[in-house]
């Protein structure tokens, strides 16, 4: 029946509307129920599949997006830490969605990029940047974040056309190992660079990482709002990260149907044959490695502001694996299914599994008995929120298996990932 | 620089090197074994090298709670720890065949790889998650045998254990093993044939499926007793452990040339000789600037070299140029 609604604009309005409302109002009732959390996620899940006109839905979506999420993230300010994980995870995805999804080129080392891009933000928005160069005149000020959102893209470009231009002669599975070692390489450099020359300091890590300025501190004042930085900042971040994940879709969507991403796919289908057409391979696979890793760099940089601190342990081969999963899970290529991917498997790593190990923490401290054996016993070496690799693991295998185009499948439905049959 | 430390460590360096290339051609051998037939990169065959390490140190801790690990003879219990990690790790390697790769064969190259990862990452947490249970604690430590941690001094600098010994000699018997059983009989014979062309091969009358089986039985049972092996020669082991050996015994396989025998036995030796002198002298010989801590990025740029420049490896056994 609800299918049916769905189909209908009207009602099919109404009822995204009403539940949107309703769940909304859900989780000011009950602050701290994941299930209620998660059933406005659905509403929002429900939002995109409804036949509504256009204007209308975009206008939900902006609302749902602007007004909606940010007020539960004041309600409970774990939510909003779970969608800005959400956005830039979104965005990670979107950028191995053109390496991966449109040219076929496994990359196994993303995580690199966003290593660079982190990387470059926390050494000179840090006091780190003094060991390498000498002398006080860093951190950076506030203001150049901004700037360097742009440099992590320069940098993670580099870094990756760097990456591409050795390993561009292999194929398939052989340029899947060589960018795992690269970006393993990238891992080990970023552990054991503080000596000679400190640069990195070695694993543990650069802290305090400068975050973006509240320019528009004077404005809250005005209004009378809170400008206390702990409420402000996860606010202002998720807005940052809303408008990086915007400008990555009107990217990817823009890329897809140019020439480009057109190239891309001829690449990603028959090589030979796209050569033959006339398709410059080296440029084109070079671009396509630049432009993956150029989102990536500059979600790095954010993701370095917001937490503060960084440390190699933030890039290792699982979350190469784990932003991999998120486009397989959505569907390879499609860039619906690589936002719906990311959000399912970060709200599962970091809101079910979560919810699931304190919840059972609950349990073995009341110790609660079942059939006869008290939940006190519980080995406390088991914790559900650590076992976000047998994720990534089942979501591979199974998606391989049962829907190797994913859930939501591009729509130009391509026949394989690889190259050809 | 001190001249005297360099050739002083010489044979030490030697020795530990060759026992790290030895653990490194018995993992290797699964992986270029898999390539060899079915041309696919087994990446969960680290996990089956790791689940014979803890086959092996399950059985070793219950022996030692039941207080048979002084009373039996250690030869004998080394031999059943050994055999058991062989056989649960083989059998590991043919389930996961059927369940995860099986179903996959004809889809295009990229899509098993994936599987494989998967696999990889799922088992993982799936042996955390049982010693969890079982233990709770899932870093475990093989428990020593006197005998084993004898250690016989060859001269005043160099001296070599038990256990190190053990090691070389279980593994030279299980590289002689294998060798004779692919180039000796008839089962060997089958199975070089379905590597060379399973179409031609199944002609014959070979049944292709067993025999893709049987390599995945006898490359997991290897890295189930280079797994057991690692154990008793580094004692501390996790879930997580197998990854690093496992890409450098990829490595190695690489290097030997993927897909030929001798080639993996050659490309672990070669291998574990350099990542031994790397870790040695690259510390001295650079006045510590850069230490032991990157021999992970030696090994790992060797595999693109190679990758890049020799793809047929050292032995330069023919692969096809695949798309």
């Amino acid at each position: 029946m609800i299918t049916r609604c769905l189909e209908r604009p009207a009602l099919a309005t109404a009822l995204v509307v009403v539940a949107l409302i309703v769940t909304t109002w859900g989780v000011t009732w009950s602050p701290r129920s994941i299930v209620i959390f998660m059933l406005f996620q659905g509403s929002i899940l429900l939002l995109y599949f409804a036949r509504i006109p256009g204007l209308v839905k975009a206008a939900l979506t902006a609302i749902t997006l602007g007004v909606l999420m940010p007020y539960l993230g004041t309600i409970n300010a774990y939510y909003m830490e779970i969608a800005i994980q959400v956005g830039i995870f979104v965005a990670l995805a979107l950028g191995l969605n053109i390496v991966v999804g449109l040219a076929g080129l496994l990359d196994l080392g993303y995580v690199a990029f966003f290593a660079v891009g982190a990387y470059s933000w926390a050494i000179f928005g840090s006091p780190q940047a003094n060991l390498i160069f000498g002398g006080s005149h860093f951190p950076l000020g506030p203001w150049w974040f901004f700037v360097f959102l742009f440099v992590g893209v320069a940098v993670a470009a580099i870094a990756g056309i760097l990456l591409g231009l050795p390993v561009l002669r292999l194929h398939g599975d052989y340029l899947a190992l060589v960018t795992l070692g690269f970006g393993e390489v990238i891992r080990v450099l970023a552990n054991n660079l503080d000596k000679p020359i400190n640069i990195t300091n070695g694993p543990k890590g650069i802290t305090p990482i400068n975050r973006p300025p509240i320019f528009f501190a004077p404005v809250l004042q005005w209004l009378g709002l809170d400008s206390n930085p702990n409420v402000v900042y996860p606010l202002y971040l998720y807005a940052i990260v809303l408008l990086i994940v915007g400008a990555t879709v009107l990217a990817n969507r823009r890329l897809e149907d140019s020439h480009i991403g057109r190239a891309w796919e001829a690449i990603r289908e028959d090589q030979t044959a796209a050569q033959a057409m006339g398709i410059p391979l080296v440029r084109m696979k070079l671009l396509a490695f630049a432009c993956g890793a150029s989102f990536a760099g500059t979600v790095g940089v954010l993701f370095s502001a917001k937490q503060i601190f960084i440390n190699p342990e933030s890039f290792t081969f699982m979350e190469s694996i784990g932003v991999l999963a998120m486009i397989i899970l959505g569907g390879m290529g499609s860039i619906p299914g690589a936002i719906l991917g990311a959000a399912v498997v970060t709200i599962l790593n970091l809101q079910i599994l979560k919810g699931l190990s304190l919840w059972l923490n609950e349990l073995r401290n009341a110790g609660i008995v079942i059939f006869g054996y008290s939940l006190a016993n519980l080995p406390t070496q088991l914790e559900p929120a650590k076992y976000e690799r047998m994720v990534f693991g089942l979501i591979l295998v199974l998606m391989m298996i049962f829907r190797p185009q994913g859930i939501l499948p591009a729509k130009r439905r391509r026949r394989e990932l690889g190259e050809g049959s | 620089m001190d001249f005297d430390i360099l050739i002083g460590i010489f044979p030490q360096v030697l020795l530990d090197g060759i026992i790290l290339g030895f653990m490194y051609a018995l993992i290797a051998l699964g992986y270029t074994m898999v390539y060899g037939v079915l041309e696919f990169i087994n990446f969960a065959h680290s996990e089956i090298f790791i689940i014979g390490a803890f086959v092996g140190v399950e059985i070793l801790l219950s022996f030692k709670s039941a207080g048979w690990l002084d009373v039996l003879p250690w030869a004998l219990v080394l031999l059943l720890v050994l055999v058991a990690g062989m056989a649960v790790s083989g059998v590991a390697a043919v389930v996961i065949e059927r369940t995860a790769y099986r179903p996959l064969r004809h889809a295009p190259r990229l899509i098993p790889l994936i599987s494989a990862i998967g696999v990889s990452f799922f088992l993982q947490d799936a042996i955390r998650l049982f010693e969890s249970l079982w233990r709770n604690s899932f870093n475990l430590v093989y428990p020593t045998m006197d005998v084993l941690n004898h250690r016989f001094e060859l001269t005043e600098t160099i001296d070599i254990s038990v256990k190190s010994l053990v090691v070389i000699v279980a593994a030279l018997l299980m590289l002689w093993g294998l060798h004779s059983l692919v180039n000796r009989t008839k089962v060997g014979k089958a199975m070089r044939a379905v590597a060379e062309d399973q179409g031609a091969a199944s002609l014959m009358g070979i049944n292709v499926n067993r025999m893709i089986s049987l390599t995945f039985l006898i490359g997991g049972a290897m890295g189930g007793g280079a797994g057991v092996l690692f154990g008793v020669q580094y004692s501390l082991i996790n879930p997580y452990t197998g990854f690093i050996p496992g890409l450098k015994a990829f490595t190695a396989a690489v290097l030997g040339g993927i897909g030929n025998i001798p080639g993996a036995m050659l490309g672990g030796l070669v291998l574990g000789l350099l990542e031994a002198f790397a870790a040695s002298y690259l510390s001295l010989l650079t006045g510590g600037a850069f230490g032991a801590e990157y021999k992970d990025i030696f090994a790992f740029s060797i595999l693109i070299l190679i990758l890049i420049f020799r793809p047929k490896g050292l032995l330069g056994e023919i692969v096809r140029e695949r798309a």
